[in-house]
C-alpha cells in the first residue's frame, strides 16, 4: 500500500490549477486544418488544378487565413499575460517547440498571402482589378506558381508537425511522450482539410479526389493511433497509466466511439461507398471527420494534463 | 560559481508546515497557492507501516524542462547560484512549463506569470538562507553549494542515504531527502 497526500494546491484538488482549458484544443484543431488546407492547395498548384476558376483552391487561401487567424485568437485568449506576448519574436528559444511554431506562424501569413493573389476567389477578382492584375501577372511565371506550391506544403507540413510536436515535447506529460504524435496530428489535420475541400468543391473530380485522399488519410491516422497506444503500453508503467486512459479510464468512450468510430471508421466506409459509386457524395462524412478531428484534440489535451508522474 | 541546493532530513521532519508559512509571507504568495507544501506517503502493509513527511518545492533541476520549453526565455538558470527562476516581465503565461514540470511545482500566478519557488534568491544575496530553511523548528532543511566538498549539504549527502523525488523523469532534481536516521 502506499497513499500520498500533499497540501499542495494541484489541479486534482483544484480545477482552476488546470493548465490548458478549451482555447488549446480549438488552436491545435484550427492549426492542424489549416496545415492540411496548405497542403492541398499547394498539390493542387502544382497539379495545375489552379486553372479551373471553379477549383476549391480558389477558397482555400481566403479559409485558411480567416481560420488560422481565430486560431491564434484561441491561443492569445489562452495567455495569461497578454500583453507581453510581443515577447515571442524577440527571441528564439531553439529548444522550445512554441517558439519554432510562433515563428513559423509568423511565415505562414506572408505564404497564405501569396497564395490568396495567385489564386484569388472569382469576387475578390472581379470587384478588385488590381487583385486581378496582380494574380495574373504571378500567374503568367510558372516559377512563382510552383514557388508558391512548394512554400505552402512545405510550411503546412511544418505547422502540421509542429501542433503534434508542441505536446510531446512536455515529458512531464507520460501520454504525450510520443514523437508519433507529429505526423499522427498532422495526418488528422490533412484529414480535416480534405474533409472541408469534399464540402468545398464545386467539381465532381475534385470531390472524389478529396474523398479518395480522406480515405488513406484516415487509414493511416487510424494506424498511428495503434501504434502510438502500443508505444506506450510497452513503455513504464507511468506510460502504461497513461495509455489507460483511453483504454479503460474516463476517456475510453468518448475517444473510441467519437474519436475512432464515428470520426474515423464510418467515415472511412461512407467514402468507400461514395469513391465506388454506390452512394452519392454527401457532407456527412466531411462532417464526422471534422468533428472527430475537433473531439480528438480534445482528449489529447484533456486526457494527456490528468496523465503525471507525481502519486496524487 | 556556486550551484545551490537543498537537503532535506526526512527523519527530523513533523510537517509542521511552518516553512510553507514562512514562504507566503516572505515571498507575499497569493491566498490559493503555495511555492512550498507538505507532502506524506504511508506506505506498507498493517502493522508494517512507516510514514515520510517531506517538505517540497520547485527541485531547482539540473536538467530543466520547464526552461527547455519556455519560448520567450524568461524560464532561465541563472548564473547566481544556477538556480531555475522566472523573468515576469518576459513570461507570456502560455503555461508551457506548467505542464512541463512533473513536481507540479508551478502555478500561474493571478497577475499573469508563472511562479514558483526561487530559493529566496532576494535572501541569499543578502547572505541569509531561503526563509523556509530559516524558521524549521527540527532543523530539517539544509541550504548550500552543492559544487563545493566542504559544504555542510555535500557532508550531509556523503554521509548519509538519500534520495530524489521522481529521478526516473530524468531532471536531475537539486533538493534531496535523507531517508536514514541520523548518526
Amino acid at each position: 500500500m502506499s497513499e500520498y497526500t500533499t497540501t499542495n494546491s494541484n489541479p486534482f484538488v483544484d480545477m482552476s490549477h488546470q493548465v490548458w482549458a478549451w482555447e488549446i484544443p480549438v488552436y491545435l484543431f484550427l492549426g492542424g486544418l489549416v496545415a492540411g488546407m496548405m497542403v492541398i492547395s499547394g498539390y493542387f498548384l502544382l497539379t495545375g488544378r489552379w486553372r479551373d476558376p471553379r477549383s476549391a483552391c480558389h477558397a482555400l487561401p481566403l479559409w485558411s487565413l480567416v481560420l488560422l487567424s481565430l486560431g491564434m485568437l484561441a491561443l492569445f485568449l489562452d495567455l495569461e499575460h497578454k500583453l507581453y506576448v510581443w515577447r515571442l519574436y524577440l527571441t528564439f528559444e531553439v529548444t522550445s517547440p512554441m517558439s519554432w511554431g510562433s515563428w513559423i506562424l509568423l511565415l505562414v501569413y506572408p505564404a497564405l498571402l501569396a497564395n490568396l493573389f495567385l489564386t484569388p476567389p472569382e469576387r475578390l477578382r472581379d470587384r478588385s482589378p488590381r487583385i486581378a492584375d496582380v494574380s495574373s501577372r504571378m500567374q503568367a511565371q510558372t516559377s512563382t506558381v510552383t514557388a508558391i506550391a512548394v512554400v505552402n506544403i512545405g510550411l503546412g507540413i511544418l505547422v502540421g508537425i509542429y501542433t503534434g510536436i508542441l505536446l510531446s515535447s512536455l515529458g512531464a506529460r507520460p501520454l504525450w511522450s510520443s514523437g508519433l504524435l507529429g505526423p499522427l496530428f498532422l495526418v488528422s489535420g490533412v484529414s480535416t482539410a480534405a474533409a472541408l475541400v469534399h464540402m468545398l468543391a464545386e467539381v465532381p473530380e475534385e470531390r472524389a479526389f478529396s474523398a479518395r485522399a480522406d480515405i488513406g488519410l484516415l487509414v493511416t491516422e487510424l494506424l498511428f493511433i495503434v501504434l502510438f497506444l502500443i508505444g506506450l503500453m510497452n513503455a513504464s508503467k507511468v506510460h502504461q497509466e497513461a495509455a489507460s486512459l483511453l483504454l479503460g479510464g474516463p476517456f475510453t468512450a468518448v475517444f473510441w466511439v467519437l474519436v475512432v468510430g464515428l470520426g474515423l471508421l464510418v467515415p472511412i466506409v461512407i467514402q468507400s461507398l461514395a469513391v465506388a459509386r454506390r452512394i452519392g457524395h454527401t457532407p456527412v462524412a466531411p462532417l464526422l471527420v471534422i468533428a472527430g478531428g475537433l473531439v480528438f484534440r480534445f482528449v489529447m489535451v484533456n486526457a494527456g494534463q490528468l496523465s503525471h508522474w507525481t502519486p496524487t | 560559481m556556486a550551484r545551490f541546493g537543498m537537503v532535506i532530513d526526512t527523519a527530523k521532519c513533523v510537517g509542521c508546515m511552518d516553512c510553507v508559512v514562512a514562504c507566503k509571507t516572505e515571498n507575499d504568495v497569493p491566498d490559493g497557492f503555495c511555492r512550498d507544501w507538505i507532502a506524506t506517503e504511508v506506505t506498507g502493509s498493517f502493522p508494517e507501516l512507516s510514514m515520510e513527511i517531506r517538505s517540497e518545492r520547485c527541485n531547482m533541476c539540473d536538467n530543466p524542462p520547464c526552461v527547455y520549453c519556455c519560448p520567450t526565455g524568461a524560464s532561465h538558470v541563472s548564473e547566481y547560484g544556477k538556480l531555475v527562476q522566472i523573468t515576469n516581465e518576459k513570461c507570456i503565461g502560455c503555461k508551457a512549463c506548467l505542464a512541463a514540470c512533473p513536481y507540479g511545482a508551478r502555478f500561474t500566478h493571478p497577475d499573469g506569470y508563472a511562479d514558483k519557488c526561487t530559493f529566496c534568491e532576494h535572501r541569499l544575496k543578502e547572505g541569509k538562507e531561503p526563509a523556509c530553511v530559516s524558521v524549521c523548528p527540527t532543523y530539517c532543511m539544509y541550504f548550500g553549494d552543492l559544487d563545493d566538498p566542504n559544504s555542510e549539504v555535500s557532508r550531509l549527502l556523503e554521509s548519509r542515504q538519500s534520495k530524489t523525488l521522481l529521478p526516473e523523469a530524468g531532471t536531475q532534481p537539486r533538493i534531496y531527502f535523507l531517508t536514514d536516521e541520523p548518526k
